[in-house]
């Protein structure tokens, strides 16, 4: 029988939630990396016992994980004690924690500022990953979001990584600030029907898209209405929280920006907004059911001011219709004194039938419904805030 | 032979239980000493000094009888009783949080 792992990066640690395909009788190990931030953990759809953690801390900086034994022992890639540290032409070997920007003009206009909180001009300075996305076909590429916000990939299984600076250096990179969280890459989706495609989404600057695996990059912003932006309408500087895609129709892409759902149907081009009947459209998370792309999960959170769900009640909000009609998903769920949010990458569904969902809150608790949204029951309660959640299948 | 105590995380990065002793070749000096624990444990590039700049991490600071070596050069000799293994250099992280 076909079994589920649910991968947990919380604020102090990560979690390994495994279930068989019932998903009513769960296993809970952990915490790996006790005591750090684990932004993200996520497996190779290659190679599901293949996985990558972002481990950070604000006092020792950025350390990346990988599993190839779906995460009973880990290894820092580009650093295994023993090893020599050295090639024998005396050149430093792969450092798997080394994220350095790109400054060679041949890769484009590398950029050495951006627009800090204040207007004025800010170098970039590399922080932590906040998102990594291994590639659809091969387990040792993967793709890291960071802040200060730029894209890195790895082809060396995590042991080094180059920044794709054609990014940063489209044109408008100046402008882009940070958002209250900083400025961070946070989003990154693979095209599986067209390999050289990626989006991703950046907080404040908004969504971009490559059509040739990186090397160039648009702004796909059209439509997006930010009125805490001077120009409410510009190219960048949207604070864009979640993109996410249904496989099966990669041109259909569905974002919860700051306020607002929205939903292109030509690959970010043009954007309209289908919050409908939402309670409040403010949000982070956003996902899509995995096998039916016009069904798609939200969390209302109340304001920007107010970073907890709406009227005190976990709902989660399901449209059936890609949008505009949605329907309020509580059983289960705490209907009183609930007072959590549920971050933007603590969302997660999984492939079986029917389809799985899980979120994660900043109360600690992981919630599972193996109905596709109509029950809920929590997994574990009292985790360490919630960063990340991401659902994998095990044949 | 120089002794260095690591904060509790790094302890664990490193898969060490307690204080890790480096031999350090020529002055001790605080780069030296970081080049000779990186050297032995490659997992701490960049957790107690940026890749880039080499810069101590803010968070860091460098501690040795009693004093507070941390805004000096790195170059600077480390107290006699750090090179000769009396006392150990002291890597402490803030404290922060609650």
């Amino acid at each position: 029988m076909s079994g589920v792992r649910v991968l947990v990066g919380t604020r102090k640690g990560a979690f390994i939630l495994t279930a068989d395909g019932k998903r009513d009788r769960w296993e809970v190990s952990g915490p790996h990396f006790a005591g750090w931030e684990i932004y993200h953990i996520k497996g190779s759809p290659a190679e599901p016992n293949r996985l990558y953690a972002s481990q950070t801390s604000g006092w020792f900086g950025q350390i990346i994980q990988r599993s190839d034994d779906g995460g009973k022992t880990w290894i820092q890639p580009g650093t295994k004690p023993g090893e020599p540290t050295t090639t024998p032409e005396g050149m430093p070997m792969g450092e798997s924690n080394k994220f350095v920007y790109d400054t060679s003009p041949e890769t484009g206009k590398p950029l050495t500022t951006h627009q800090f909180y204040d207007g004025t001009a800010h170098p970039w300075e590399f922080k932590r990953v906040w998102h990594l996305e291994p590639s659809l076909t091969d387990p040792d590429t993967v793709y890291a979001g960071v802040e200060d916000a730029a894209l890195f990939r790895s082809t060396d299984g995590g042991q080094s990584w180059h920044e794709l600076a054609g990014l940063r250096g489209h044109g408008t990179g100046p402008h882009w600030q940070p958002g209250a969280g900083g400025m961070c890459l946070h989003t990154i989706i693979l095209d599986p029907s067209d390999p050289k495609r990626i989006f991703i989404a950046i907080s404040a600057a908004g969504a971009f898209r490559t059509d040739d695996g990186g090397v160039t990059w648009k702004p796909i912003n059209r439509g997006l209405f930010s009125q805490y932006i001077p120009d409410p309408t510009a190219e960048v500087g949207h604070c864009v929280h979640h993109v996410a895609m249904n496989p099966s129709r990669p041109g259909v892409l569905f974002m919860q920006k700051h306020w607002d759902v929205m939903r292109s149907d030509d690959a970010g081009d043009n954007w309209r907004e289908v919050s409908g009947n939402l309670p409040t459209d403010f949000g982070f998370v956003i996902d899509v059911h995995a096998h039916e792309p016009e069904t798609i999960y939200v969390v209302p959170i109340k304001s920007d001011s107010e970073h907890y769900v709406h009227d005190a009640k976990m709902t989660v909000y399901r449209s059936r219709t890609g949008g505009n009609e949605w329907e309020a998903l509580t059983k289960g769920l705490p209907q009183s004194n609930c007072y959590v949010n549920v971050l933007r990458d603590a969302m997660s569904v999984d492939s079986l039938d029917p389809c799985g969902v899980y979120f994660g809150t900043t109360g600690g608790q992981v919630y599972a419904s193996a109905d596709a949204g109509d029950g809920w029951t929590a997994i574990v309660r009292d985790l360490p805030p919630v960063l990340s959640v991401e659902a994998q299948i095990l044949e | 032979m120089v002794r260095v105590v690591l904060p509790y995380h790094l302890r664990n990065l490193a898969k060490v239980a307690d204080e890790v002793h480096v031999e350090v070749d020529g002055p001790v000096t605080i780069r030296s000493v970081l080049d000779a624990l990186e050297k032995s444990y490659p997992m701490l590039r960049g957790t107690i000094r940026d890749h880039v700049t080499g810069k101590r991490r803010p968070f860091l600071r460098f501690f040795a009888c009693q004093e507070d070596l941390s805004h000096g050069s790195y170059d600077e000799s480390l107290p006699e009783a750090v090179a000769t293994g009396a006392e150990p250099l002291l890597v402490l992280g803030a404290i922060a949080g609650g």
